[in-house]
């Protein structure tokens, strides 16, 4: 390395040449992404495009069996546990400790992460606080709502004040309200710390409205990236996400009968946010 | 543009110091000390499970340990078959509470808590470790009720606190090892409902392997080879050691059960990230 690149800042996440395999079937076909720091990135794509997995690599989880990943410039298979220290991750799945309090749950995670001793009391409350949880902090974690808990899980993973904060699917099975709050807060967090968020979803629209670059992940390849408007323009003046990623994926990988599926979900989608 | 304002040399900085990271000697006593807190937080929230699971091993002391010890078919080198009996009901406890952690690893994979455990910068060893101990602080608990419970029925324990500090020990470790056999199995099986069925199978053969009920001497020989084998068997001389002073080897249990706690822990957490996947 010479010695311009090391004084150059890494980039939060970078991925080249991934190829993941469960079994026969191959999860990831060669994916190469980079995040740069301080941006919102979304990782975009229906349901089996290979994001959850692409995220799994990144934290450690899974075992990266083809490939190269680095987190701020430490490799996830030399130095797993100070990729683990850079982020803060947040699962799909709605994920407490029911039998404790909100602030006992992210208190737990302070230790975990190794806050130290004088400085932990004060940023749990701090990291509670910011997701609006400072009412509820000291009941018990399993009388709380959906939206609520998803706070909670922020507040487990900004009380480390992590690098690069990795959000998987953070608003599925929430409600609308719930939904921009979770939103807001990620906006908030990201405004106050300056971090970095990797995000994956499905709602197309979220994405639009709440990321700076996009990527479009399709059947374990993605199909393309840049910024929400670069992307919609180069389709049509009035083109959303959706048809941006029919027109990356439809043509080659979907059959004509699913197509007009798509379709006809993205009327009923644009016809309920018009109503909604 | 927001990114590269932001990514100046001050982002690399913090990258830095948040890395560095305590000498693993600092962090492992540091995860174990976290989890045996949460342990306690649980339980301080919700104590009724200290109560019910407190009345099997009551109706044991009670009902076969009051009738034995009218019968006076076993023999107990002099002593009460109720004093007898005490160390192996408290070792018993500590089992069934211990045999539980398989499962609860478990409802935490599928709750989603354990990937999160797991993403954090704690060894696997060191979460194996945090748990068993915590399983550990359960049980003292937990034997803590059975004790009280003894005394109330007249059992004759040791009141030098040394003694019943050394008890807790054994518990713990007893407890640990009982935990990290049953996170073993569930990284094996991976399923809820087969580990619950698989914990049921062992438990009572480790029990009735064991002298908790009856002396070894008394054991037919095939028995007697079980219960050499099986580490209840261990804490339960260490606990009547320690607790109604009978002769005992207290060091070679001490030695016995640390062995087995290092092999548990070494072997679940080989098996725990299975359960990631």
């Amino acid at each position: 390395m010479t010695a311009l690149a090391e004084q150059l800042p890494l980039p939060a996440l970078s991925v080249r040449g991934v190829r993941h395999r469960f079994g026969d079937h191959l999860a990831l076909d060669g994916v190469d992404m980079t995040v740069d720091r301080g941006e919102v990135f979304g990782l975009l794509g229906p349901n089996g495009a290979g994001k959850t997995t692409t995220i799994r690599l990144a934290n450690t989880l899974l075992p990266l069996q083809e490939g190269e990943i680095e987190v701020a410039g430490y490799d996830v298979r030399r130095a797993p546990m100070a990729v683990r220290r850079l982020l803060g991750y947040v699962p799909q799945q709605l994920s407490i400790e029911a039998a404790l309090t909100g602030r006992e749950n992210v208190s737990w995670f302070a230790r975990l992460f190794d806050v130290p001793r004088s400085e932990r009391k004060e940023r749990v409350a701090t990291a509670l606080e910011i997701m609006g949880l400072a009412d509820a902090a000291d009941r018990l974690a399993g009388t709380f709502s959906g939206g609520m808990i998803r706070r909670l899980e922020l507040a487990q993973a900004l009380v480390n004040r992590p690098t690069m904060l990795v959000l998987d699917e953070p608003t599925v099975g929430l409600d609308p309200v719930a939904r921009d709050g979770v939103w807001q807060r990620v906006e908030e967090m990201r405004n106050a710390f300056g971090m970095t968020v990797l995000v994956t979803t499905h709602y197309m629209e979220e994405a639009d409205a709440l990321c700076d670059r996009v990527a479009l992940m399709h059947l374990g390849k993605i199909r393309a990236s840049g910024t929400p408007d670069e992307l919609k323009a180069a389709i049509g003046p009035d083109a959303t996400l959706e048809d941006v990623f029919r027109r990356h994926t439809g043509e080659t990988l979907v059959g004509d009968g699913t197509k007009g599926g798509l379709r006809e979900i993205a009327r009923t989608r644009r016809t309920a946010k018009r109503v909604g | 543009m927001r990114s590269l304002e932001l990514a100046g040399p001050q982002s690399v900085l913090a990258d830095v110091a948040l890395v560095a990271p305590p000498s693993i000697w600092r962090r492992f006593p540091s995860r174990v000390g976290t989890f045996c807190l949460v342990e306690l937080q649980k339980l301080s929230h919700d104590r009724t499970e200290l109560f019910t699971r407190a009345v099997q091993p009551v109706l044991w002391l009670v009902v076969f340990g009051e009738t034995f010890n009218r019968l006076h078919a076993i023999p107990t080198g002099g002593k009460s078959y109720l004093d007898f009996l005490a160390p192996g009901i408290i070792a018993q406890s500590g089992l069934f509470v211990a045999i539980f952690y398989g499962i609860q690893i478990i409802w935490e994979r599928d709750a989603g808590v354990l990937t999160k455990l797991l993403v954090t910068p704690t060894p696997r060893s060191a979460l194996i470790l945090g748990k068993s101990f915590a399983a550990g602080i359960r049980a003292v608990a937990q034997v803590i009720v059975v004790l009280v419970v003894s005394l109330l029925l007249g059992v004759s324990l040791t009141d030098n606190p040394f003694r019943i500090l050394g008890a807790f020990a054994i518990v713990v470790l007893g407890a640990a090892f009982f935990s990290c056999l049953s996170m073993t199995i569930a990284g094996i099986v991976l399923k809820r409902d087969r580990l619950m069925g698989i914990s049921q199978m062992i438990t009572m053969p480790l029990f009735f392997a064991s002298n908790a009920l009856y002396p070894v001497s008394v054991m037919p020989a095939w028995l007697r080879v079980l219960s050499k084998v099986n580490p209840l068997s261990y804490e339960v001389d260490a606990l009547r050691g320690l607790l109604t002073r009978s002769p005992s080897h207290i060091w070679l249990d001490f030695l016995v059960l640390l062995i087995a706690v290092v092999i548990g822990v070494v072997t679940a957490s080989s098996l725990v990230g299975r359960l990631a996947r």
